[in-house]
């Protein structure tokens, strides 16, 4: 985990980061790293790190390492986007016409393979392509903790295809996310105001001087910023009234404002009177103590424990307000003596999307197309770019259910029993075709789309990780590493199940993968 | 007494205005000039609205008047929105009001825990919301032999030490929970009996009776359980669509309700349809309809008292081209916390109305 610095200048130097305001290190813990702890840094910025990546970071300094992980923090993703991003609302509309014509055209014709005609669906289509491109930046990413702050602040400003049904609203939001994923919060804060997918997503848009719509004002504070008992219902008006006219171009899908619909008017909130516009209310909501706290809290839940310090939360949250800064927040939290006691390590449940990134990163599982993976994560209840309502994922523990707990066991012991991997070009080359397809039967969660079993052929092949013994092969990451790493790589603590000690390596990982303790980080 | 609440969930948005229809309102004809159902393949049930002909299977239930119809059905400013407006009636929530837990555990709370197997309320679909909640042991099984089998592979953690860790303490209790409610079923369902009769084969609903009506006769103690039917969304072409749905959920339900009968169970168990929403009163350009709001849902059960109940809305008092409802869902809900498991609640409602269904 070599972090490239320098991109675009972006890279705040060490110093300045711990400028004063942030301990340099809690007194107790060790200034290096032993496997384990370096194990607990990675299992919580990143989404799962192989035995090689630990051992990157083993007797390395801490905070020399913290330092590295903040300064690599990606602004772009890798991965290239998908080709419709630039077209706007009119162009997809005018696509989503034309299929509509030609599936009534097709109505009742069957195709050259004598099945029914399948009408092309293009805001389905994009949708996936979008999940799809997220999934692979996630894999593809030489960044992870750029991805989880993405997921982060996706699941804090909420926008969902459901309601906003235009994707290339949601990838610049995306952008937005990844941009100011360690950036400013100010900055953040803003900018999600002015965005096109959550001006669709709580009606901005149709908000307007005659007729306020209170959908983004209510969220705003309740959830944004000052949470539940800091404001009135009149602050709710009052905010509602002061982003009047602030929109969405039609044609293009970008920002506009419309002077005429703006309500200029004096108003009063939270004690202030002014004639405030959208950016005087964000201003304010900036100067109130409770917004640096809510998001200190929400930071907390995410990477130390379940049970936020209040006395701690207090202290980082009167930090980060002089400047909103992020890295430096994040410094001090990683460096915070909470974070580091081992007793809150594996403390957190895993989401779906870090489960299921995580165990394909983990056992190098080569995965083409994206689209298995994501409809696990949908039946696992985290589908991006869907949050289930403004409020976003709950997390924690109501990941685990008891209907979860044993879909994400399935998934596990799918992957366990028929997808075991060996190196790519090994299968490829050693293994007869008519095997890959058989194996490719039994992939996890099978495909019911035509366009999915049209999909290239997996290069996955391998045999059961329980019982082949030593011919079970481990991919590329997990190869040639003795069953005691293994299981310290892969559980935050002690197996909760007896695992054999005398196990092979691959025995080992089907245990651990298998194990209840796998669902921690 | 309690009875056992056996939810089927018409995913999508059923069309009630094709379901129960107002055939002798000429209005109907003018709205769905295309795709209204035709006055003789109406069953008339009294001299102002009929059933659709394909839900014959359910004249039996309606003439031995254990079939009760509430029309109306709805909330005040409905959501239009699939998701939105499931997860209103799954949680009885108001319109602008977000919660998390279903109706059926809210029923629950602060009451005495129901007596079980170490399972409450079994989810043969998928969407588990209604019972949803700390105070209701929920368990999704679409399978019961391969739910048994998941279940074995976690063995039983009793005892075990979570260590002041509180994920880990949640992980165990949902291990802990699966393996009660495996061990329970495990026994009851081994013993249980083929139902008498076999279920219609050609939608998932058929497998899900089978398995429900596996669960009654097996007299595993549960408050509820959930199945559903899914392809209501009649956006286009929906004449015969919605015909071959409404034939699947008669036929079901019918054969549901003689396998009920045969086990000397069918006053034991209370079943309810519901839906999103229905359909906007006009037909759209596609021969179909799009999301509208109140609709009529089914009730069915050897205590229910069978007949039309609540008021059919009126198709010259529409607000937005959308049917006003008569009766709020909450009240059903309240009528149903009370009927089958002797709770009263009110699910923030100011006056639920009270309906005489059971």
């Amino acid at each position: 985990m070599v972090a490239p610095i320098g991109r675009r200048g972006f890279v705040v130097g060490t110093a300045a980061l711990s400028a004063g305001l942030w301990p340099l290190r809690p007194g107790h813990a060790a200034a290096t790293m032993d496997f384990d702890e370096a194990r607990h840094l990675l299992s919580r910025t990143t989404f799962g790190a192989t035995p090689a990546e630990i051992r990157a970071l083993e007797s390395q300094d801490y905070v020399a390492t913290v330092d590295r992980l903040l300064a690599g923090v990606r602004r772009d993703a890798v991965t290239s986007p998908p080709g419709w991003l630039h077209e706007g609302p009119a162009e997809l509309q005018r696509q989503v016409q034309v299929a509509r014509a030609e599936a009534a055209e097709a109505k009742g014709k069957v195709g050259v393979d004598g099945k029914p005609l399948q009408p092309e669906r293009p805001l389905q289509e994009q949708s996936r392509e979008l999940r799809n491109w997220w999934i692979e930046e996630m894999l593809a990413t030489d960044q992870p903790l750029t991805e989880r702050m993405v997921l982060f602040w996706h699941n804090h400003f909420t926008s969902s295809l459901m309601k906003v049904r235009f994707p290339p609203s949601l990838f610049r939001q995306n952008a937005l996310f990844r941009r100011e994923a360690l950036g400013n919060f100010a900055t953040l804060l803003k900018e999600v105001a002015r965005d096109p997918a959550m001006l669709i997503y709580l009606d901005g848009m149709r908000s307007v001087a005659r007729q306020p719509n209170e959908n983004f004002a209510r969220e705003l504070l309740e959830l944004f910023t000052l949470g539940e008992g800091h404001y009135s219902e009149a602050d709710i008006k009052a905010a509602a009234r002061a982003f009047t006219g602030w929109t969405v171009d039609r044609q293009t899908g970008h920002f506009k404002t419309r002077d005429n619909e703006h309500d200029g008017g004096e108003k009063t909130f939270l004690g202030q009177t002014g004639r405030f516009d959208g950016d005087a209310i964000i201003a304010i909501l900036l100067n109130h103590p409770r917004t640096a706290e809510t998001i200190v809290e929400k930071l907390w839940r995410e990477f130390v424990s379940l049970k936020p310090d209040p006395a701690e939360v207090k202290k980082l949250a009167a930090g980060f307000r002089a400047n909103y800064e992020l890295k430096p927040l994040m410094r001090a939290i990683l460096l915070s003596a909470q974070f580091r006691d081992p007793a809150n390590r594996g403390a957190l449940i895993k989401s779906p999307v870090e489960l299921i990134v995580g165990t394909v990163h983990l056992l190098g599982l080569p995965v083409p197309e994206k689209t298995q993976l994501v409809r696990m994560m949908i039946g696992l209840g985290q589908m991006p770019f869907d949050p289930p309502n403004v409020k976003g994922w709950p997390g924690g523990e109501s990941w685990i259910s008891t209907y979860t707990l044993l879909l994400r066991q399935q998934f596990l012991r799918r992957i366990v029993e028929a997808t075991t991997v060996a190196s790519m070009e090994g299968a490829m080359m050693s293994s007869p075709r008519n095997r890959r397809i058989e194996r490719r039967e039994q992939l996890p969660m099978r495909s019911d789309e035509g366009t999915m079993q049209m999909a290239e052929p997996r290069p996955i092949e391998g045999r059961s990780l329980r019982y082949a013994g030593d011919e079970a092969k481990l991919g590329p990451t997990l190869a040639g590493v003795d069953s005691a790493t293994l299981l310290r790589t892969l559980l935050p603590r002690a197996p909760i199940d007896t695992v054999d000690p005398s196990h092979t390596p691959g025995a080992t990982v089907a245990s651990a993968l298998l194990d209840t303790a796998y669902q921690l980080k | 007494m309690g009875r056992i609440l056996l939810l089927i969930e018409l995913k999508g948005g059923n069309d009630g205005l094709n379901t129960v229809i107002p055939y002798a309102d000429p209005k109907y004809r003018e709205f769905r000039p295309g795709i209204g159902v035709a006055r003789d393949h109406t069953i008339q049930l009294d001299e102002k609205v009929g059933l659709h002909n394909k839900l014959e299977p359910l004249m039996e239930s309606w003439k031995a008047g254990d079939l009760a119809i509430v029309q109306g059905v709805g909330y005040p400013y409905p959501n239009r929105s699939h998701f939105r407006s499931i997860e209103i009636w799954d949680t009885a929530s108001a319109s602008n009001q977000t919660l998390s837990e279903g109706w059926i555990a809210q029923a629950f709370r602060g009451a005495t825990p129901p007596k079980g197997v170490g399972v409450d309320s079994i989810v043969v679909d998928t969407n588990a919301l209604p019972s949803t909640g700390p105070e209701l042991r929920t368990i999704v099984m679409q399978d019961a032999e391969n739910f048994l089998r998941q279940a074995h592979a976690l063995r039983d953690t009793g005892g075990m030490k979570d260590g002041g860790n509180p994920a880990l303490r949640h992980l165990l209790a949902v291990r802990q929970e699966i393996n009660a409610a495996a061990k329970g079923l495990a026994d009851k369902l081994r013993d249980a009996a083929a139902p008498k009769e076999a279920y219609p084969q050609e939608v998932l609903l058929g497998r899900q009776l089978d398995l429900a009506t596996r669960i009654v006769t097996a007299r595993v103690p549960v408050v509820a359980i959930k199945a559903a039917l899914g392809g209501f969304d009649t956006h286009a072409n929906q004449v015969q669509p919605h015909e071959r749905l409404l034939g699947f959920l008669a036929s079901n339900l019918a054969t549901l309700r003689k396998n009920l009968i045969a086990a000397n169970l069918w006053n034991d168990v209370v079943v309810m349809t519901y839906s999103e929403f229905g359909r906007r009163v006009r037909q759209n350009a596609s021969a179909g309809t799009d999301h509208g709001t109140a609709a009529p849902l089914f009730v069915m059960g050897g205590g229910v008292k069978g007949g039309l109940h609540g008021a059919y809305p009126s198709l010259g008092d529409l607000t937005d081209g959308d049917l006003r409802h008569t009766v709020d869902f909450r009240s059903v809900f309240a009528t149903m916390a009370q009927g089958c498991w002797g709770q009263q609640r009110d699910f923030g409602l100011r006056q639920p109305q009270r309906l005489s269904l059971l």
